[in-house]
C-alpha cells in the first residue's frame, strides 16, 4: 500500500510538474465554464417565458440544470481521458526507466495501481472545478444535494474505468500519441455503442448498449445509485487493470 | 554471492544466452567483456530479474532470480545502459523517489540520499532538473540510484559508455571506490577498462561463454605473442619494401611480418613475435645495420578481436549476425 502511494505521488508530481496538468484543468473548466453559462441561461428563460405566459410551471434545478450538465461533463470527460493516460506507461517504456521500476522490490500491481490513482486523482481535480460552478446554485437556489454527490460519485467511477482503460492500452506501445489515438478511439466507441438501441431491440443491440459507458451513466445523473450500473463500471476497472498486469508481465517474456 | 548455471535466455527467433555458467565471489569486481550483442546485457537483465530465464538457475545475493525475485530485488543495484531517470525531476527528489520504491524511509532515507550525493559527487547539481544535466552527470546520477539502498551486489551495463575520457576515468574511480561494500559486475566491450577496474572477468561471445578468468592471466594469455608497428624508410629516400620483409623475417623470434602501406619513402610493416621473445631490440638493430632509418616502432594494442582470437581459436570477423539480440 506504501509503495501504491510512492508510485501515485510520483505520477501527480509528473502531472503538476509538467503543463499537461494545467492544460487539462483550464481545458475543462473553460468547457465545462460555457456549458454551465448556456445551461443556466437557457434554465432562465425558460423560467420567464413561462411566467410571461401567465401558467407558471414547476422548475426543478436537479432536473433540468444539473442533470443535463452531469452528462455534459461525463461527455467532455471522454475527450480529456485519454490525455491523461498515454504516457503512463509509454513514457516509461521509451525513456528506459521502466527498467527502473520493474527491477525495484515493488509488485507490478502496486506500480499500476499507483498509476491509476493518480489519473483518477488529476480527474478528481477537474471534477472539484465543477463544484465551483455549482456551488453557486446552492447560494442563489435550493438544489437537493444528494442526487448531486451520487452524479459525482457516477462520474468517478465512469472515469475511473475509461482512465484504467486507457492504462491498459498504454502499456502496449512506446509511442504516447499512439496509446492517446487508441484510448481515444475506443472511449468514442464506448460511447457510440449505445446509439443502436435508438431503433434497435433484438439481443445483440441490447448487449452492445449494455456495453456502453453512457448506458450506465443514466441512473446516476438521474441521482439514483443503481448497484448493476455500478457494478458494470467495478467490473470494467477491474478487467482493464487485470490486463494490464497481464500486459506488463508479457513486457518481460517479450522484450 | 552470485552463482549462474547453465543459464539459457531465448527468444522468438534467436538464443541471446546460451548455457552460461559462472559464479562471482562476495567483493569482487568482475568485468563482463564481448563485443554487441554478445548477450551481456541480456545476462544482466536475468540477473536482475528483468527478464526470465528460459533454462538454467541465477542465484544473487543467495536468492534465485525466478523463485525470490523481490528478495533478489532488494539486494541488487542495477544500472542499465541509459540511467533510467525521470527527467523532469531534480537529483535529490529522484534519488530520494529510487529510496523509497527501494524500501527506505524517513530518516535513513534522508541519510542514504546525502550520502550517495557526497559519494557520487553530485551534490552540487541536486537542485537541478535531471533533464538540463550533462551525460557525465547523469551517469553518476545513475549510479547513485544504483547503490541508494546499499545493495550487495551491484549490476553496472556499460557505465562508462558514452562519456569522455576524463568521465569515463571518474567514473572508473567511483567503481573502484564502491568495490569493497559490494560485489560488482560490469559489462563492457572495451578491454583496458577491464583491465584497469576489474579482478576477473566473464568472457561471453554469441551468448557463449568463451572464458572467465582473471585479469593477470588474461594479460599474460594476451600479450604472450607481441605485435609491432614498424615504419622505416631507405637513407637515400628509397627503399626495396620486399627486401626489407625478407630482412626482417630472418631476426629470431619474429613468427610473421605483414606489409602495411608502401610509400616512396618508406614502408610500414606489422611483426608479429612469438611467446616470450624480445624483439624489440632485435628489430631496431637490425634496422640500423641494414642502412635504414627506424621511423617509428611501437606495440600495437591488443584488440578484444584479437583476444578473442586467441582464446578461442575461431576467427573473429564474423561478430555481425550476433548483433541484434541487445536490446
Amino acid at each position: 500500500m506504501r509503495d501504491v502511494l510512492i508510485i501515485c505521488r510520483k505520477e501527480l508530481r509528473s502531472y503538476f510538474v509538467s503543463p499537461v496538468a494545467y492544460i487539462l484543468l483550464a481545458m475543462f473548466a473553460i468547457i465545462f465554464g460555457f456549458f454551465f453559462w448556456n445551461s443556466l441561461g437557457y434554465f432562465v428563460y425558460m423560467g420567464m417565458e413561462s411566467q410571461m405566459r401567465g401558467q407558471p410551471m414547476p422548475m426543478n434545478l436537479n432536473e433540468e440544470l444539473i442533470r443535463p450538465l452531469l452528462s455534459n461533463i461525463s461527455v467532455v470527460g471522454l475527450f480529456l481521458i485519454p490525455m491523461i493516460t498515454m504516457r503512463l506507461f509509454a513514457e516509461e517504456k521509451r525513456t528506459g526507466t521502466i527498467e527502473l521500476l520493474v527491477t525495484s522490490p515493488i509488485s507490478d500491481l502496486e506500480v499500476i495501481l499507483g498509476k491509476w490513482l493518480a489519473a483518477v486523482a488529476l480527474y478528481g481535480c477537474m471534477l472539484l472545478l465543477t463544484a465551483i460552478n455549482f456551488a453557486f446554485l446552492f447560494k442563489y437556489g435550493h438544489p437537493d444535494w444528494k442526487p448531486l454527490a451520487v452524479g459525482y460519485l457516477g462520474l468517478l467511477l465512469q472515469a475511473g474505468a475509461l482512465l484504467a482503460i486507457g492504462t491498459f492500452i498504454s502499456t502496449l506501445t512506446k509511442n504516447q500519441i499512439v496509446a492517446g489515438a487508441a484510448t481515444f478511439g475506443v472511449c468514442l466507441l464506448l460511447w457510440v455503442l449505445e446509439w443502436v438501441s435508438g431503433y434497435e431491440t433484438a439481443t445483440w443491440a441490447r448487449v452492445l448498449s449494455y456495453m456502453s459507458v453512457i448506458t450506465h451513466f443514466e441512473s446516476f445523473a438521474k441521482g439514483v445509485l443503481a448497484t448493476k450500473d455500478a457494478v458494470y463500471y467495478v467490473t470494467v476497472i477491474f478487467l482493464s487493470l487485470f490486463l494490464t498486469a497481464r500486459s506488463m508481465e508479457s513486457l518481460r517474456w517479450r522484450s | 554471492m552470485i552463482t549462474v548455471n547453465g543459464l539459457t535466455k531465448r527468444y522468438a527467433r534467436h538464443t541471446a544466452v546460451d548455457d552460461i555458467s559462472f559464479s562471482v565471489a562476495k567483493g569482487q569486481i568482475v568485468g563482463f567483456l564481448g563485443p554487441n550483442g554478445a548477450g551481456k546485457t541480456t545476462t544482466m537483465r536475468v540477473l536482475t530479474c528483468f527478464l526470465p530465464p528460459t533454462a538454467g538457475t541465477a542465484i544473487v545475493a543467495g536468492f534465485d532470480v525466478l523463485e525470490s525475485p523481490l528478495e533478489v530485488k532488494r539486494r541488487v543495484g542495477y544500472l542499465p545502459e541509459t540511467p533510467p531517470l525521470y527527467l523532469e525531476m531534480s537529483a535529490a527528489e529522484y534519488l530520494s523517489f529510487v529510496g523509497q520504491i527501494k524500501g527506505l524511509s524517513g530518516a535513513e532515507l534522508a541519510k542514504r540520499v546525502d550520502y550517495v550525493l557526497d559519494r557520487c559527487a553530485i551534490a552540487d547539481v541536486k537542485d537541478k532538473l535531471l533533464g538540463k544535466l550533462s551525460k557525465g552527470y547523469r551517469q553518476r546520477v545513475g549510479l547513485a540510484q544504483a547503490i541508494i539502498h546499499n545493495p550487495e551486489v551491484l549490476i553496472l551495463d556499460e557505465p562508462t559508455a558514452g562519456l569522455d575520457p576524463k568521465q569515463i576515468n571518474e567514473t572508473r574511480d567511483l567503481i573502484k571506490g564502491l568495490a569493497g561494500d559490494h560485489t560488482i559486475i560490469l559489462s563492457t566491450h572495451i578491454l583496458p577498462e577491464v583491465e584497469q577496474t576489474c579482478e576477473q572477468v566473464i568472457i561471453i561471445n554469441k551468448g557463449k561463454l568463451v572464458a572467465t578468468d582473471s585479469v593477470d592471466n588474461l594479460q599474460s594469455r594476451a600479450r604472450g605473442a607481441e605485435t609491432l608497428h614498424l615504419e622505416i624508410s631507405g637513407r637515400n629516400g628509397s627503399i626495396d619494401p620486399a627486401a626489407a620483409q625478407r630482412r626482417l623475417e630472418q631476426i629470431a623470434g619474429v613468427s610473421r611480418v605483414v606489409a602495411k602501406d608502401q610509400r616512396q619513402s618508406g614502408a610500414a610493416f606489422e611483426v608479429e613475435s612469438r611467446k616470450g621473445s624480445f624483439t624489440r631490440g632485435d628489430l631496431a638493430r637490425a634496422v640500423v645495420e641494414s642502412g635504414w632509418d627506424l621511423n617509428e616502432l611501437r606495440p600495437t594494442a591488443m584488440s578484444l578481436e584479437e583476444i578473442f582470437l586467441q582464446l578461442t581459436g575461431t576467427p573473429a570477423g564474423t561478430e555481425d549476425a550476433a548483433v541484434k539480440g541487445e536490446g
